[in-house]
Formats: structure tokens, sequence, C-alpha cells
């Protein structure tokens, strides 16, 4: 059998089976010989569809397999509860789970209902992702054009991004109590940083002789800064705001664990106090879900607004 | 009527990281006037682009002075920190328009809008700036791609979309850094054609870079040789072989005419000797 070689419509291939292949299968049924055959040009790697290049990494479209393997992991989680090897306290069943997951939204947990939660949560996220980027982009971008800039914010930002959320919470609590703007704070502070770092990379990115023959067709600086730079570092911009979103997430949990009263995060840590393993799963897929759609959203603006990262 | 006018020009970059000074050039002078086309040719690191930067303005001589008309070139904008510095002293502006090797489009903007940018920078208004741009790109052969993005289009195309972007700008003068070094041989001769059409038609000065003996013969009323180590100009010839080529329009005639041929042995035997002597 000819496996090695490679194609998209394996029925264009069965119909020039070479003829060594079928000498040697004479006495295979045809419908066996045919699954043979397909099974083989199925498994034959690295297989090029039309249109793509041979040997681009990682080429081909992942989706139905990863549906196919998300279905695998309820159906193992299922499997593993539902025949009562772990106890429902550890790992409560998927079903309970959901089911729980639709008590949650329609009487509430923690004395308030699921969109509540949601509400206040999604309401810290994207309130503090809005000022992060309204600051950390042009901030970013200035300190990539300027070094006196760079030489001002540099040591303050390498100073703090590394720092756990955590470790300066007391601070912000002190300084701000304990209401919303300390939650919002923290969550900002935790973005901040990648957004700012994000957009100074992607000022370096442009070329510069993009950066020259603007200049030479007479642009002021502020001109290239605002029509060349700012653009060229759009596509890093992009990427910065993806990983803000995702600390943004990471910080959340952290920042409703003081005097919060609603918030997807403080129903999880409130739930965990009481043992309520469903709720936490709940809430953790609730979170996840959320994220993931943000991030799809994030991707679909990418191809959007910089069809040309890749190209330049 | 403006000169460029180069005396005495050296660039020095400074030692850095334990290295030595590198002088990149050495006691230029060159004069170009209304309709040269000035082609610099020379082994790699001989400075033709340190000398293109120099007159763009975006570098500054170590020593000498370059003058364009009655402004200095010094290698900073006219506006730095918030201070107007006139006339006299300027940096990159747009009497003087730049084409690289690669292509420095802009990917974000489509082919007209990458063509009219830097009268839009000026702040030409729309109609009047497109119909300039739309102008250009017939010039180049393009008016079929006004709205094609500029990343889809061949190696050629950009060539030409950034030629015509240059144009469009009117400038003085066309500084242009190996335009066409990156592409093949058909589009090049084509290409060729089209910068001396623009030249005899407009009368700009060009500097243009070349590695190619034949593209520097075919293009140049003045050609110099550089050699490195420091970069300096160490020949220079009037030629016209551009002349000739416009007016029978056959590259291949005057390629091998008797006088191209002994005109590029010499050349070849010029830049050789560069390179044997390192």
């Amino acid at each position: 059998m000819n496996t090695k070689s490679t194609t998209a419509m394996p029925d264009e291939k069965l119909k020039k089976a070479p003829p060594e292949a079928s000498e040697a299968n004479k006495e295979f049924t045809p419908l066996l010989q045919k699954l043979v055959t397909y099974s083989k040009l199925k498994i034959s790697k690295p297989s090029i569809k039309i249109g793509e290049f041979y040997g681009a990494p990682g080429a081909g479209d992942s989706r139905i397999i990863s549906v196919v393997s998300t279905l695998m992991f309820i159906a193992i989680w299922a499997f593993v509860t539902e025949m009562g090897f772990i106890d429902a306290l550890f790992l409560p069943s998927p079903v309970d789970v959901l089911q729980k997951f639709l008590d949650i939204a329609s009487n509430g947990f923690a004395g308030a209902t699921l969109i509540e939660h949601l509400y206040a949560s999604l309401t810290r996220i994207f309130g503090a992702f809005f000022f992060a980027c309204l600051i950390g982009i042009p901030l970013g971008i200035l300190i990539g054009c300027s070094y006196i800039l760079r030489g001002i914010f540099d040591p303050l930002i390498e100073f703090y991004r590394p720092l756990p959320p955590l470790a300066y919470l007391p601070l912000i609590i002190i300084w701000l109590g304990i209401d919303e703007s300390s939650k919002l704070t923290l969550i900002f502070l935790a973005m901040l940083a990648p957004i700012i770092l994000s957009a100074r990379a992607g000022v370096t990115s442009v070329r510069i002789e993009q950066i020259q023959v603007a200049y030479s067709m007479g642009a002021s600086r502020w001109q290239v800064i605002t029509q060349v730079i700012s653009k060229g570092a759009l596509p890093d911009i992009l990427t910065g705001m993806r990983i803000a979103i995702g600390f943004g997430w990471t910080t959340l949990v952290a920042a409703e664990m003081v005097a919060a009263q609603q918030g997807i995060g403080f129903m999880v840590l409130n739930a965990s106090e009481f043992l309520r393993t469903d709720v936490v799963i709940a809430g953790i897929i609730v979170i996840g879900v959320i994220a993931y759609c943000f991030d799809l959203f994030m991707r679909y603006l990418e191809r959007k607004l910089v069809p040309w990262k890749g190209h330049n | 009527m403006n000169t460029l006018d180069i005396r005495d020009v050296s660039v020095i970059y400074p030692a850095s990281q334990g290295g030595e000074a590198v002088t990149a050039l050495s006691e230029i002078n060159l004069t170009i006037e209304q309709g040269d086309l000035v082609v610099a040719l020379g082994a790699s690191g001989c400075g033709k682009t340190t000398l293109l930067s120099l007159i763009a303005g975006f570098i500054a001589p170590t020593k000498g002075y370059l003058t364009l008309g009655d402004s200095s070139i010094k290698g900073y904008p006219r506006i730095a920190c918030g201070l107007d510095l006139g006339d006299e002293v300027i940096g990159p502006s747009a009497d003087r328009g730049v084409v690289f090797q690669k292509h420095a489009l802009l990917p974000w903007l489509d082919v007209i809008e990458n063509t009219e940018f830097g009268l839009k920078l000026q702040g030409v208004g729309k109609q009047e700036r497109r119909k300039k741009a739309a102008e250009y790109l017939k010039l180049v052969g393009l008016e079929d791609f006004h709205h094609h993005r500029v990343y889809q289009l061949s190696g050629g195309m950009q060539q030409r979309v950034g030629i015509a972007r240059a144009l469009t700008n009117n400038p003085e003068m066309l500084l242009l850094d190996e335009p066409l070094g990156a592409l093949d041989a058909l589009t090049r001769e084509s290409l060729q054609e089209l910068l001396l059409d623009v030249w005899q038609e407009t009368n700009k000065m060009m500097f243009f870079i070349t590695h190619s003996v034949d593209e520097a013969l075919l293009l140049a009323t003045r050609l110099i040789v550089m050699s490195p180590r420091p970069g300096r100009i160490t020949h220079q010839f009037d030629l016209n072989f551009n002349k000739e080529f416009l007016a029978c329009r056959d590259a291949r005639k005057v390629k091998s005419s008797q006088e191209f041929i002994s005109t590029r042995e010499k050349i070849l035997a010029i830049i050789h000797g560069d390179e044997a002597d390192h």
C-alpha cells in the first residue's frame, strides 16, 4: 500500500490505488480493502490539505478534536463519579454540578443570584480593564518613544510587576478601604503592567524604515507617534490586552476575598468554606467559560483589526 | 534651483563595548544639482547607506557640513523640544523622499492610502491627495490596485507603491537605497525604465544606491565608486548611457555597446581591487 502518499481526498486516491497494492490484497473483500486503504490514508502523516504548505508546524483544523476531547473529559469525569470511585465531597458528578448551577442561577447562593454575582465581577474586571487600557496603552507607547519617560517609569513598573497582588492587597485596603475602589484598583494594577509592557514592545517592533520614510514625507514627531508607531504597535497591544484579561481573572478572587457581598470569586470562596464542592466547581466553570469566550472575542478582534499580523 | 552640497563630511561612530571607533565615511565631497542622477556603487560596508542617511537627515555628520539650498542638513527635526529651529537647520523632511530596498509601506493602509500618506501628513484635503496619488499609481502601472492590501502584493508591486508614494509627495530630491535589489530581472528592468522616465520628466535630483554595475551604468549621469574602511569616494565618472537608453529604449543594445562594456570592465577592476585589498 502506498502509505506515504498524502491527500485530502481519499476517494480520489482510491481510484488511483497503485497496481501492486491491489495485487497484494486480492484475498480481501472489496469493502474490507476499501476500509484498509481508507484508514491507512487517514493515518498517513503528514497530510496536506489543498492550499496548505507541506511542513508548516501545527497546520490543520483542530476544532473537531477539541470538541471530542472536551466531551471525553466530561465522560471520564461522569464515569468516575457516577460509579462512586470518588467521594462527592471531593468531586461531585457533572450532573450534580449542572443541577447546582441551575439552582444557583434561579435561587442564588450566599445572598445573591448567579447573575448578580457575575454582574458584580464583570463590572470589576471590565471596569479595571477599561482604565488599564486607557492609561496603559498610551503610557506604554510614550515610554517606548521617550528615554526620559522610560527612565522615570521603568524602575517603578519593573518593581511592582512581579509582586503578587495578594502581597500589596493589605496596603491597598489600608489606603482605599474595603469598598469597590480597592477591588478595582487591585485588578487594575494587575492588568496595567502587561498592557504597558506590550505597548512598549510594540513600539520597538515598528521597523525603523517605516519611521524614517514617514519623517521623509514631512511627518512631525507627534504624527510619527500617532500615525505610524501606535498603529504598528497594535498587534502587540492586542496580545497584551489578552494577557491582561487573564491576569484580571486571576486577581479577581483575591480582590473579592475581603468584604465582598457579591461576585463570582466571592461565591467560590464562600462555597469552599462550607465545603460546597459543587458550587466551587460550577463557579470555576462559569469563570472559565466567560474568560474563554472573551478570549475568542479578542482573537476575532485581532483578525479584524490587524489582518496584517505576521505579514509585515 | 536648489543644489545639494556635501563638504568634507566624515561620520565616525564612537567606540562601543570595547570595540574601536569606526570611520564610516571619510572626507566626502559631493555636489548634486538639479537633474543629476547620481549612482553610488561599491562593496558592502563602503558607507553608501550612511551617505544616503546623511542626505536624508537621519544621521548627523561628525565633521563637515551638508547644505540643500540655504538649509543645513543636521540630522535632527526642524521642531525639537518644542522649539522651531527654522528653515536653516533641517533633519529629514518632505523635500527629500526616500525609497528603501525592502518596502517600508504601512500594512494597515491600502495601496492608495499608503501613496497619499505624505500629503495626508501635510494636511492636504482628501480629494486632492486622492487625485495626486491616483495619478502616480497610474504612472507606476498600479491603477487597478487602489484598494489592495499592501502585504498581499508581490515584491515588485510593493516597490512600485513605494516609488509612487515618494513621487506623490513631490520631493526635490529622491533618495533610493537599492530600491530594485530584491526584485527579479524583468521587474527590475521595467522599474529602471520607469525611474528614468520619471527622472527625465521631472528633472529631479536623484541619489541611487546599487550593487549592480550594469544598473549603475545604465541609470547614472554621474557614477561615484566608493571604497570601504574608511568609506570614501575613490572614483567619479560622468556617464551618458541613460540618455542613449531613453533615446532607443533598448537596454540590451546600450549594454552591448563597446563603450558600455569597457566602462563596466574598468569599474569591475576597481571594485575587485578593493576586495583583493581586504
